[in-house]
């Protein structure tokens, strides 16, 4: 038997790797720097972390719940809106983004625009913007949630709808289809339970969203966060942590068992 | 029934697909279309229905009334290159295709693909609706038994095997009342036993219903077995065109070198070979 060598094949260098493994801690470590950021005083701070916790959790105040599920109710009910409002709108936009239903740029680049733009402003930036125009309350959470949902569900269908099949528009073309039963027949049937499925997620993010929303004043849970801490009573915070928790929780359970189940 | 006059295409990239190419198609025959891949028998057979527009030249539908747009065996004949819009989509209910990859969706009941070859018939806003009459669904259980499939019209299309798509397909194409079936691979992504089904399927059409079939084909046995007439593509142009008959199949045979430019072996069969 031959002995083989593939020395005259160029192999990979060992230097290469060495060298991106070193740049990537050169860049972590830069990192920690500019943040200020140091674990010696997250061991110095854990005294104190660990009196809030005991503060919070032992025991919390559980005669503030009636409070605090009218507040996760109020969240859930500003997500489910958020969502819907949201997810209504993106339909058409994300449809005369894609290059298979729109044949025109005129209309394409526009809406791709669009799509891009509301999708760079953060949720809580919106929400303070409302908040500021429409003053304190639900509807400014809804309607930041609304285009909040709105950019995420429009810029994830419009990818769906970019990678269909594109055969079944071919066969109802050749069988003299418009451009509306197409569609309906061969588009619709293809990204309905992608559809639902991001709705959905919009809606899963958007509850946990909403709890921060509340902190500029846009209503639900994060309202009430708010008006604990500020009159520091911890226990009550602690209540609304373990609320929050298991509702999220639960919502995010029953959310993706539907989403497996649609996109089978 | 089918004239097609100096029809050329030439793509975007500038790939010349077809180069002037004139062809004759009359009611009832059953055109094969043979030749390598790439040779244009794709873009030939859509061509036909503009599905493709070609570059230049026309492809005329004799017996076609201009005003309903569909056959009433008349002496009128239209232009479909010239046709747009409503007018263009009432001629092609007319005109069945299918395809290698069935192209029927796969998360509609099998009833709901057969149906939606028959949204040109009626207002968008009732097929949008899904609201199709009595007398369609009537239409589509019929297509479907026609090519014994019918027991799966509440099944997800899904739930399919490649075969049983194809003859949704071609349901689709029959409840569609086409007077002529394009086929372009019909039989390429299915196994050889299938392959003979849907072969049989399609002649059916052809022999008991009148329908025009023009069927791209891969196999040159399922063309010498199924097909009237047999038509060479090579390069974007016709170079052979014969009718089928009992005696000349090995002759063919023989004259297909010329438009596959290599001797026809043991892979342009599906079957043996043996029964040709």
């Amino acid at each position: 038997m031959n002995y083989i060598d593939p020395k005259n094949l160029s192999k990979p260098s060992h230097y290469k790797f060495f060298i991106q493994v070193c740049s990537f801690a050169l860049i972590i470590l830069i990192s920690f720097w500019f943040a200020g950021f140091s674990f010696i005083e997250i061991f110095q701070n854990l005294i104190y972390s660990g009196r809030l916790l005991s503060r919070m959790f032992f025991p919390p105040d559980w005669s503030f719940t009636d409070n605090a599920i009218r507040g996760l109710i109020e969240t859930i009910q500003m997500a489910i809106l958020g969502s819907t409002v949201g997810a209504f709108f993106a339909f058409p936009i994300a449809l005369l983004a894609s290059s298979i239903f729109t044949p025109t740029v005129y209309l394409r680049v526009p809406s791709r625009f669009i799509l891009n733009v509301v999708r760079t402003i953060p949720a809580l930036v919106m929400a303070s913007l409302f908040v500021a125009i429409f003053g304190i309350g639900n509807f400014a959470g809804v309607l930041a949630l609304s285009i909040f949902s709105f950019g995420l569900v429009s810029k994830m269908l419009y990818e769906s709808i970019e990678s269909i099949d594109l055969g079944p528009i071919e066969a109802l073309v050749s069988s003299g289809g418009n451009k509306l039963e197409i569609l309906r027949f061969a588009i619709l049937p293809q990204i309905l339970p992608q559809y639902l499925s991001y709705t959905l997620y919009a809606f899963e993010v958007n509850v946990r969203a909403a709890a921060v929303l509340g902190y500029v004043g846009a209503g639900g849970i994060g309202q009430v966060y708010e008006r604990v801490l500020a009159w520091r009573q911890f226990d009550r915070v602690g209540m609304i942590v373990i609320m929050s928790f298991v509702t999220v929780l639960i919502i995010d359970y029953i959310s993706s068992y539907l989403r497996r189940r649609l996109v089978k | 029934m089918i004239r097609i006059e100096n029809v050329s295409k030439t793509y975007d990239n500038g790939v010349k697909a077809l180069k002037n190419i004139n062809l004759t198609i009359k009611k009832g025959e059953y055109v094969a279309i043979l030749g390598l891949s790439g040779a244009g028998k794709s873009t030939l057979l859509r061509c036909i229905n503009t599905i493709i527009d070609p570059t230049d030249g026309h492809v005329f539908f004799d017996g076609v009334n201009p005003d309903t747009l569909s056959f009433d065996d008349s002496d009128h004949f239209v232009d479909i290159t010239s046709l747009k819009g409503k007018k263009l989509r009432q001629l092609r209910t007319q005109i069945g295709m299918i395809f290698q990859s069935f192209n029927i969706v796969k998360r509609m009941s099998v009833l709901q693909n057969v149906l939606s070859g028959r949204v040109a018939y009626h207002p968008t806003w009732k097929t949008i609706l899904g609201l199709f009459p009595e007398e369609d669904k009537q239409i589509a259980y019929q297509a479907l038994s026609k090519v014994d499939i019918l027991d799966k019209t509440y099944s997800r299309a899904s739930q399919l095997s490649g075969g049983q798509m194809q003859r949704v397909a071609i349901a689709r194409s029959i409840a569609q009342q086409a007077k002529i079936l394009l086929a372009d691979e019909p039989v390429a992504s299915l196994d050889p036993i299938t392959t003979f089904e849907v072969m049989a399927y399609i002649k059916k059409l052809n022999t008991e219903d009148g329908m025009t079939v023009i069927a791209n084909l891969h196999h040159v046995d399922l063309a010498l077995n199924y097909a009237t007439r047999i038509v060479g593509v090579r390069a974007g142009e016709i170079v052979y065109d014969v009718p089928v008959t009992k005696g000349n199949q090995k002759q063919i045979i023989n004259d297909l070198e010329r438009v596959y430019g290599r001797p026809i072996s043991h892979d342009d069969f599906v079957g043996d070979g043996e029964n040709v």
